[in-house]
């Protein structure tokens, strides 16, 4: 075999586990970031929605925040001005999520049965125009 | 001053577009005084954009809050280093920040290269003013940092206290002169393109180019890593947001050309797929400043929203159509020099580590762009985030780090099977060392065990190029073995200080493998409580909380907690985590409150610890602990990098070898084969 052929079938070989590695990790890992809206759609469709994880974007409802210390629980509602969803979090929450401002939050997590998001993380973005507000709360990485 | 800034932005608009296109209409090549004029158009660019830029550092200092970008990035109170981090915090500054850099980079690159390459420079003037002029539009257009406001505020809105760190001071402009450094060498393949100078010429016209803008892309992106690790609070150094991916990015693709132009300057070879890899690079450098401008897609850093990324998108996709035009013109002139020999040489060496640093790239952009992909072809949004990114690049980044050990110890054309046996004998036996004392310590984390290994192997390949070079020199000068390694570093700077870059990498993947052990832990304290948190090392920390308290500072109100630390029942000391409050000049809080964390580190592992918040204005206190294995040993890597990366570029000693592109083919290499 000519070298040329081999460096050929070795390229072939990369960038095929390129492409299986990326086909693969999009499967297993792909998250729906839907908008409340969007979520009651689906749910509504298709009730086995309710095991899915997926992401929702959203603003917190003024005034509805309440922290529990000693459990480390957060509730608020979001909305996207058409739906709401009340939300629970267990965790410590970024400094950027208060409830003074309407923020923009994305949460992670189940849509229970019960109708309340269960967020295993949660994003807030401060929604005024300061830069570089977006805090982690609990990345997976 | 705004109208000194207007003017002078105006006057640039002017002169660069005389320079684009007297470059463009080709009239120079007969009239060696246009061709002058061109040259020239750079230094008065750049004085233009100077005058400007000080327009704004004075309206910045004299806390002109008339001026909007003024009052929305700086206070009375804010510190007057942090004024001149002001300059690049906000959008507008930073497009005159881009554009003032760009216009000295462009003039130095037309004052320091050598006259042989006379008939490139009107071209990279060109391209390069043209560049310079896209960001000027944008700011007087759409952007415009002069811009006053109907009324005078008595303050400023302040800097984002988070940006209130020295690493904030170097990191963005670090990366910026990344990102924009890039510039010179697509100018430069530009300019080879549309004057048909199609030799090796322009890549070593643009080597240390190429050398410099990877440099301040790495220094750039580690500071970013500790900015993150320290301001940010959450315990680790890159989340995979697509503001980080965007740097990640041309860096990826960069490192690919420096390793393939070597290639194409011994051989030949990849002489299309070099200029496509410095085309995209510059792109990928577009997008990355497209990406944190537009919104399109939700990130950390994103600067608001603004039409300034229809800009960009316009620029970045004529950019990509002019560019692949230009190179599918002149395709035919391509044609490499040679072909492969074998798939044991470091050419094919090379070129998968090309493979996969460009797969690694395009996996990345993939994955930040499958939000919009995904809404556009299914009409759902799907996201992906670090899991994803970890799954691909992982085994890709391990194949990588074992192509950084195999390849200096390939020959080029043709390996033979004894020259294969003498190479690897000892890097490979170095790894099985490692192997096996992983194994005998218990570790079971498999991609930190091939890591870790992998990195065994690539310390042995490089003590090993290093230890036949000093031999060489001292059977050779009878110099001693430390003069040797000493005078390898003034004959091939180039060669030596990339297995220095090498060894700085695989420190790199040292820490990113004890990433793997990292553990989490919440508590909430009252003062005289104290929590147990497991190192993966196997012993323990105990951590007393001491109590909170509170001072005032400049422009902030600060609560401390205070904990103490003991390590299996042995006093270590105290460790502090703040929870800073901002305030204006009239003691009003202003933005969100932020943490500092408090960290003890050392070569083993970092102790992180997050205070946040105290539990209804008593002193129970809530933390998060992190012990967070090896860090420390990303943050010496990335110093090891600098020196690394300096020796590459430091002039060669008189009479050192220089290699010249075709004879070298035929020498055999200075030592190791």
């Amino acid at each position: 075999m000519k070298a040329g052929t081999k460096f050929f079938l070795g390229a072939v070989l990369i960038v095929g586990s390129v492409g299986f590695l990326i086909f693969e990790g999009v499967r297993q890992t792909g998250v729906y970031f839907l908008t409340p809206t969007e979520l009651a759609q689906r749910t509504a469709k298709d009730p086995t929605f309710h095991n899915v994880g997926l992401k929702m974007g959203a603003r917190v409802v003024p005034g509805t925040i309440q922290r529990d210390a000693a459990t480390q629980t957060v509730e608020f509602s979001v909305t996207d001005g058409t739906t709401s969803y009340p939300v629970i979090y267990q965790g410590l929450a970024p400094d950027t999520f208060n409830d003074e401002q309407e923020i923009e939050v994305v949460v992670e997590g189940r849509l229970g049965t019960d109708g309340v998001f269960h967020a295993t993380t949660l994003l807030a973005k401060c929604g005024s125009r300061y830069e570089a507000e977006y805090e982690t709360a609990e990345p997976e990485a | 001053m705004t109208l000194l800034g207007h003017f002078s932005l105006w006057a640039a608009l002017l002169v660069g577009l005389w320079g684009v296109v007297i470059a463009f209409s080709g009239k120079w090549r007969t009239r060696p005084d246009l061709a002058a004029s061109v040259n020239r158009s750079t230094y008065a660019l750049l004085a233009c954009l100077l005058v400007a830029s000080f327009a704004l550092m004075v309206g910045l200092l004299k806390h002109d809050f008339n001026i909007e970008y003024v009052a929305s990035y700086t206070s009375r109170n804010l510190p007057e280093y942090f004024i001149f981090s002001a300059f690049w915090a906000g959008q507008k500054g930073s497009l005159l920040f881009w554009a003032v850099v760009l216009a000295t980079f462009s003039a130095l690159a037309q004052f320091l290269t050598s006259r042989r390459y006379a008939d490139l420079l009107p071209y990279v003037a060109g391209v390069t003013s043209l560049v310079t002029v896209f960001f000027v539009i944008v700011m007087l257009f759409s952007s415009n940092p002069f811009e006053r406001l109907p009324f005078t505020p008595p303050d400023g809105n302040g800097l984002n206290p988070q940006l209130q760190n020295v690493g904030m001071i170097i990191h963005p402009p670090m990366l910026y002169l990344g990102y924009i450094s890039i510039t010179i060498p697509f100018a430069f393949a530009i300019a080879a393109l549309l004057s048909k100078r199609l030799d090796t010429g322009w890549i070593l016209a643009i080597r240390k180019w190429t050398l410099l803008s990877w440099l301040f892309l790495s220094i750039g992106i580690t500071l970013g890593m500790w900015w993150a690790y320290v301001e940010l609070g959450w315990g680790g150094y890159w989340a995979w947001d697509p503001v980080e991916n965007a740097s990640f990015l041309p860096w990826l693709t960069m490192t690919a050309f420096l390793h393939s132009v070597m290639i194409q300057e011994k051989r030949g070879m990849l002489k299309r797929w070099n200029l496509g890899l410095i085309i995209g690079t510059f792109l990928l450098s577009i997008f990355g400043t497209f990406i944190t401008r537009s919104g399109v897609i939700s990130s950390v850093h994103s600067f608001t929203q603004s039409s300034v990324g229809y800009y960009f998108l316009g620029f970045l996709v004529a950019s990509a159509v002019a560019s692949f035009a230009l190179l599918y013109l002149r395709w035919p002139l391509l044609k490499p020099e040679v072909k492969l020999e074998s798939m044991l040489s470091r050419e094919a060496a090379f070129l998968f580590n090309n493979l996969a640093l460009v797969g690694i790239a395009f996996s990345v952009l993939w994955g930040t762009l499958f939000p919009i992909l995904s809404e556009a072809v299914q009409g759902t949004k799907v996201t992906v985030g670090p899991p994803f990114f970890n799954k691909v690049n992982i085994p890709l980044g391990l194949f990588l780090l074992a192509l950084t050990g195999i390849g200096p110890l390939i020959a080029w054309r043709k390996a033979s099977a004894s020259n294969l046996q003498r190479q690897f004998r000892w890097p490979v036996a170095s790894g099985l060392v490692v192997l096996a004392a992983l194994l005998l310590f218990g570790m079971r984390n498999f991609y930190a065990i091939v890591a870790l290994s992998l990195s065994g192997f690539v310390l042995g390949t490089v003590a090993q190029e290093f230890y036949r070079g000093a031999r060489a020199r001292h059977r050779i000068h009878g110099e001693s073995y430390l003069a040797a390694t000493y005078h390898l570093f003034g004959r091939n700077r180039r060669r030596y200080g990339g297995y220095i870059v090498h060894v700085a990498i695989l420190l790199y993947f040292v820490a990113f493998a004890g990433a793997a052990f990292r553990v989490d832990q919440e508590a909430t304290l009252k003062p005289g409580e104290s929590a147990d948190i497991r190192s993966p090392y196997g012993h323990t920390y105990t951590l007393t909380h001491v109590g909170v308290s509170q001072y005032e500072a400049l422009n902030r109100v600060v609560s401390v907690a205070t904990l103490e630390v003991a390590r299996d029942g042995k006093k270590l000391g105290l460790i502090n985590s703040e929870k800073r409050q901002h305030v204006d000049s009239f003691g009003r809080p202003q933005f969100q409150p932020s943490t500092e964390v408090g960290i003890r580190y050392n070569l083993q592992e970092d102790l992180y610890v997050v205070y946040a918040g105290a539990v209804q204005g008593t002193e129970e206190a809530v933390f998060r602990f992190t012990i967070n294995p090896l860090v420390v040993w990303l943050w010496l890597g990335g110093v090891l990098l600098i020196i690394g990366g300096i020796t590459t570029m430091w002039p060669s000693e008189a009479g050192a070898i220089r290699p010249i592109p075709s004879a070298a083919a035929e020498r055999p290499e200075p030592a190791g084969v």
